[in-house]
């Protein structure tokens, strides 16, 4: 923080309640990684620990939300004071819900144990993941360095994910086309590939709440979109 | 080539009301405004903020040359009210305390009759034809001012018999009861409750349909609840001023940043 306040409580609070959003963090970052984990090494049991710490991660986020509606009242913060409390607030929804993508994912790791394993494509979800884990990191730790262009790059890293979510709907589709009894196992696959596609969109918006808290501004351009599936028809082979 | 008009340009800018131009107010040998531009809308509620002692009142003043009656008080630069040189030697100071009203910083009732109070400048700047008008004024302004209830059975009683916060009320109505095209407010809530705060700012509202209306507050929270723009003044010089939004979630000049957020400067 550039100078402190004359109250020092505030100080006190704002810095309380990042420290929170940080673990909360952490929480979520080590959900994505430990069920992408589990669904490589078929460990049932890592993913069931995902489910049950989900509760702690919406905990955080009622307790997040609580603090920061707290400061509001009392506070009445101002301009860079006001960004840090609303974007903490934002921040912790999409953290809750990347969270949750996380916990949907084990609880599909069951249904999959059945199904056989279909080539590199949980490798694939393990490095979508990765990225989307990197790109919440850097967004949180921005606000903390106050550096607006670590966001800012993190925040353009969502078309990578983009991109690896269409590469893999594609190859999905082929196995799918080649033996339709990989069907079960890649429609499982492609919904968990859909999970991290969309936690990259909730990591972009963290980073883009980073840059807001820091600038004062969203960024000018909309974000990149490079999902592409929905304007893509599978291609059927010919009859 | 012909440029057709963009939409947005000239035509839908807000009037502006009062003009200031390169502004300065000493008293005596120190000088306690340097150097303010600022162009004031018209139908539009003005916020002045800063530390005390940073100029709001002096600058504030000059807008219905009430510094003319400080001895030592000496303004120069340019004020203009609808483009008119509110100091040019043509201008009558109590014509122009008509249309430009003002509550002060301390309440300062005349040693009249609440009634009396508010009816003088109605009854000097000949407003109304008869009593049944005047009347109607009166309670309209009382009523506006948040005061009409606690008042209205005593109307006859010494207005500077009534507490802290009603005579500071019983000024408003006696500022607004000449409906003047703008309203200046120095700290009009300092002495009020909460209640009759909100009712006061409930007026400054519905008075900004019609005029333009400068307040000075040492409360952030009025200040952005109320209104639209905000001047933010620092030892005599007009720091910042923009769009109130802007100066209460992301003001350009750090010295604002840090009044508004209570930072060691
Ligand atoms: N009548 C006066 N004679 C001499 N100096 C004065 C007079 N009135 C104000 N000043 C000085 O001019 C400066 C600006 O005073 P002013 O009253 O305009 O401040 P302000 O911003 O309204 O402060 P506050 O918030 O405390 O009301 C101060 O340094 C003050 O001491
Ligand atoms: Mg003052």
């Amino acid at each position: 923080m550039a100078s402190q306040h004359i109250v020092s409580s505030f100080d006190q609070d704002l810095e309380g309640v990042q420290m929170r959003l940080m673990r909360m963090g952490s929480l979520v970052e080590d959900a994505i990684t430990t069920v992408l984990h589990a669904l490589d090494s078929r460990d049932l049991e890592q993913s069931a620990q995902v489910i049950r710490n989900d509760r702690a991660i919406d905990q955080m986020d009622m307790d997040i939300k609580e603090e920061t509606a707290r400061i509001l009242a009392v506070r009445a913060p101002a301009a860079r004071d006001l960004r840090l409390v609303l974007s903490v607030m934002a921040m912790s929804t999409h953290l809750e819900r990347c969270g949750d993508y996380a916990k949907n994912i084990a609880k599909r790791h069951s249904a999959m144990l059945e199904t056989g394993p279909i080539e590199n494509s949980v490798r694939a979800l393990r490095r979508m993941g990765g990225m989307v884990v990197s790109m919440l990191s850097d967004g949180l730790e921005a606000t903390i360095k106050k550096d607006a262009s670590l966001a800012e790059q993190a925040r353009l890293r969502d078309l990578e994910v983009d991109e690896a979510y269409n590469a893999l709907f594609r190859s999905l589709l082929t196995y799918m086309m080649e033996n339709p009894r990989n069907i079960t196992t890649c429609m499982h696959l492609h919904f968990i590939a859909k999970n991290i596609e969309r936690m990259g969109d909730h990591a972009t918006s963290v980073a883009e709440q980073a840059i807001y808290q820091i600038n004062g501004a969203l960024p000018d351009e909309d974000r990149p979109k490079g999902d592409t599936t929905s304007f893509m028809p599978p291609e059927m082979p010919d009859a | 080539m012909y440029d057709a008009p963009t939409p947005g340009s000239k035509l839908d800018q807000t009037d502006i009301k009062i003009t200031a131009k390169n502004v300065q107010v000493y008293y005596g040998d120190t000088q306690a405004i340097k150097d303010v531009d600022v162009d004031i809308e018209d139908k539009t509620v003005t916020a002045f903020i800063g530390p005390s002692g940073c100029g709001k009142s002096t600058f504030l003043r000059c807008l219905n040359r009430m510094n003319d009656t400080i001895d030592v008080c000496r303004v120069e630069g340019d004020i203009f009210i609808d483009g008119e040189d509110i100091y040019d030697r043509n201008i009558d100071p109590v014509q122009l305390r008509a249309k430009v009203g003002m509550v002060f910083q301390k309440p300062n009732p005349f040693p009249k009759s609440i009634y009396d109070n508010v009816a003088y400048g109605p009854r000097i700047h000949g407003m109304v034809r008869n009593k049944a008008e005047l009347d109607e004024v009166v309670e309209t302004a009382l009523r506006g001012a948040a005061l009409w209830d606690e008042v209205k059975d005593r109307l006859d009683t010494p207005g500077t018999g009534l507490s802290g916060g009603q005579q500071q009320r019983l000024c408003i109505a006696r500022a607004v009861a000449t409906k003047p095209e703008v309203l200046l407010m120095d700290e009009p809530c300092s002495a009020l409750d909460p209640i009759a705060t909100a009712q006061v700012e409930d007026l400054i509202e519905s008075l900004k349909e019609q005029f333009s209306v400068v307040i000075v507050t040492h409360s952030m929270q009025q200040a952005a609840r109320i209104s639209q723009k905000t001047a933010f003044f620092h030892l005599g010089n007009l720091v910042e001023y923009d769009d109130t939004n802007t100066i209460f979630t992301n003001p350009t000049d750090s010295r604002t940043e840090s009044y508004i957020t209570g930072r060691i400067g």
